[in-house]
């Protein structure tokens, strides 16, 4: 007996094994170079002018929110309107009214970034998203 | 001899842990120290006042049509909808009847004229405001200058503000009031309200943040003045102390920092 390794039904179980695989990695291969590339943000003229955001670019793009929940409490909660960045810029502490004077264009720049990222801020419902033109 | 060596596994792995986790927590707050060299400050114009107050000068105030622009204006700046039924109605100064007005003060012998007129009525802006009591979240909070203030951001839509206001001065957002508001009566600078959402006035905080003093003191023609309270040489004061003046509904100790001429 110890010499007989003979398969059984050698063809069906070798071609279920090979559907099978085929079948458990198919989201791999499927998605191969499809894949949504990151997005690049689109600066606006006055974005481009002004060279420099509110921060270091590192930092407000992983520490915007908080910069706005800053802001919004500053503003609201104490009555405090202006900032000054750590080169002495100062910054009409608003979003729609400073944050989308230079982004102006929220879709080419907050929506492209938060579509890949898959986030919705809700700030949208209350705060006019091109306040230079109509609501 | 086994159960000894894998002690000493998971006692070595668990020290590794260990020494990690000051790393880990540098990674998780990394970007939390931005601001540290920004500061915050208030514009140079800025009006401040210790407790800001108002007079209004009903004397001056003839029919409906004197409050029109003052209302007018007060709902532009704040992108205040327009709503065919009553009981959707955003209101943050209007008209009210004597008898609504001051219901304690009405008498049967009144002057005829003042039951003719319109009286201006907004949010008294309370020394002692039951809403702030009530709000849950903190969302109505009184403000260091007096001023009593909503933080949309933190309003839950629960209107306990509502049932607490004694003077009906808060509404509330049954639908989304983007699509009521006004073409021609609107501000593109100040965020408009969402469905559910308790608002009212705010004494023209982001007005007083930029030097303006509030839109409806601005359209009045000197009828409303606005001043502080706690300053003897403010334009309040001297109106407060060469007239009889009445505030709403007095007996309730709300103390309310809006005042009338009647
Ligand atoms: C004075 C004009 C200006 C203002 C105001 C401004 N930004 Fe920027 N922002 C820029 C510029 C310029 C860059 C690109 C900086 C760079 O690449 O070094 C940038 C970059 C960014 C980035 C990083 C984008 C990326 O992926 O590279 C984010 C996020 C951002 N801004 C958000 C904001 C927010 C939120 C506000 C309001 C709090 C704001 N910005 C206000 C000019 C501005
Ligand atoms: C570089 C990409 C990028 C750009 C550009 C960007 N964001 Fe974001 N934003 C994000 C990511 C990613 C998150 C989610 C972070 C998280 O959930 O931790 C986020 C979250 C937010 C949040 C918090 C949302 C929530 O529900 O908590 C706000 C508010 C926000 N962004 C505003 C803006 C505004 C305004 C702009 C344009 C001026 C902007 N962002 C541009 C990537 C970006
Ligand atoms: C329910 C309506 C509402 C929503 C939703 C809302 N806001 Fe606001 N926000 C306001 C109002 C009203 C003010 C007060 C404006 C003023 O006093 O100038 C304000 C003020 C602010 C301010 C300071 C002043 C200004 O002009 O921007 C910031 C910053 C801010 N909000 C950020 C946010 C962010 C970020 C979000 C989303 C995560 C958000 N808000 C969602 C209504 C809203």
């Amino acid at each position: 007996m110890s010499n007989n390794k003979k398969i059984y039904d050698k063809g069906i179980v070798f071609t279920g094994l090979v559907i099978f695989l085929a079948l458990i990695t198919f989201p791999f291969w499927y998605n191969r170079g499809i894949a949504a590339p990151a997005p690049e943000p689109e600066l606006t003229e006055k974005a481009k002018a002004a060279k420099e955001c509110v921060l270091p670019a590192d930092e407000m793009k992983t520490g915007h929110m908080q910069l706005l929940n800053d802001w919004r409490n500053d503003v609201v909660r104490n009555a405090d309107r202006m900032y000054v960045n750590e080169h002495g810029k100062e910054f009409n502490m608003s979003l729609s009214n400073e944050c989308l004077d230079c982004h102006s264009s929220k879709e080419d720049f907050c929506d492209r970034c938060h579509n890949y990222a898959s986030v919705k801020p809700y700030c949208w419902d209350c705060h006019i998203d091109n306040p230079k033109e109509k609501m | 001899m086994e159960s000894r060596r894998s002690f000493l596994k998971i006692a070595g792995i668990s020290a590794l842990g260990a020494g990690m986790h000051p790393t880990l927590n540098a990674f998780a707050s990394g970007g939390s120290d931005e601001g540290s060299k920004a500061v915050v400050k208030r514009n140079k114009e800025a009006l401040t006042a210790v407790r800001w107050g108002m007079v209004i000068d009903t004397r001056k105030f003839h029919s409906e049509k004197d409050l029109e622009p003052i209302i007018k204006a007060c709902d532009k700046i704040h992108n205040i909808p327009e709503f065919e039924n009553k009981d959707h109605e955003i209101k943050w100064i209007w008209g009210e009847e004597f008898k609504h007005a001051f219901p304690e003060k009405d008498s049967e012998f009144l002057p005829d004229k003042v039951h003719h007129i319109s009286f201006p009525v907004l949010c008294n802006h309370c020394e002692n405001p039951p809403c702030v009591r009530a709000c849950p979240t903190k969302a109505t909070f009184k403000r260091e200058d007096g001023i009593v203030l909503m933080d949309f951001h933190r309003c839950i839509g629960c209107r306990f503000c509502m049932a607490a206001c004694p003077y009906g001065s808060r509404s509330f957002n049954f639908r989304d009031p983007r699509p009521f508001i006004p073409e021609d009566n609107k501000n593109q600078e100040f965020p408009t309200r969402m469905k559910g959402v308790v608002e009212k006035c705010n004494f023209c905080a982001e007005r007083l943040a930029v030097g303006k003093l509030p839109a409806c003191v601005e359209a009045s023609n000197g009828a409303i003045a606005f001043g502080d309270l706690d300053d003897p040489a403010s334009d309040v004061r001297k109106l407060l102390s060469a007239n009889y003046t009445i505030q709403r509904k007095q007996a309730l100790g709300t103390e309310p920092s809006v005042f009338y001429i009647v």
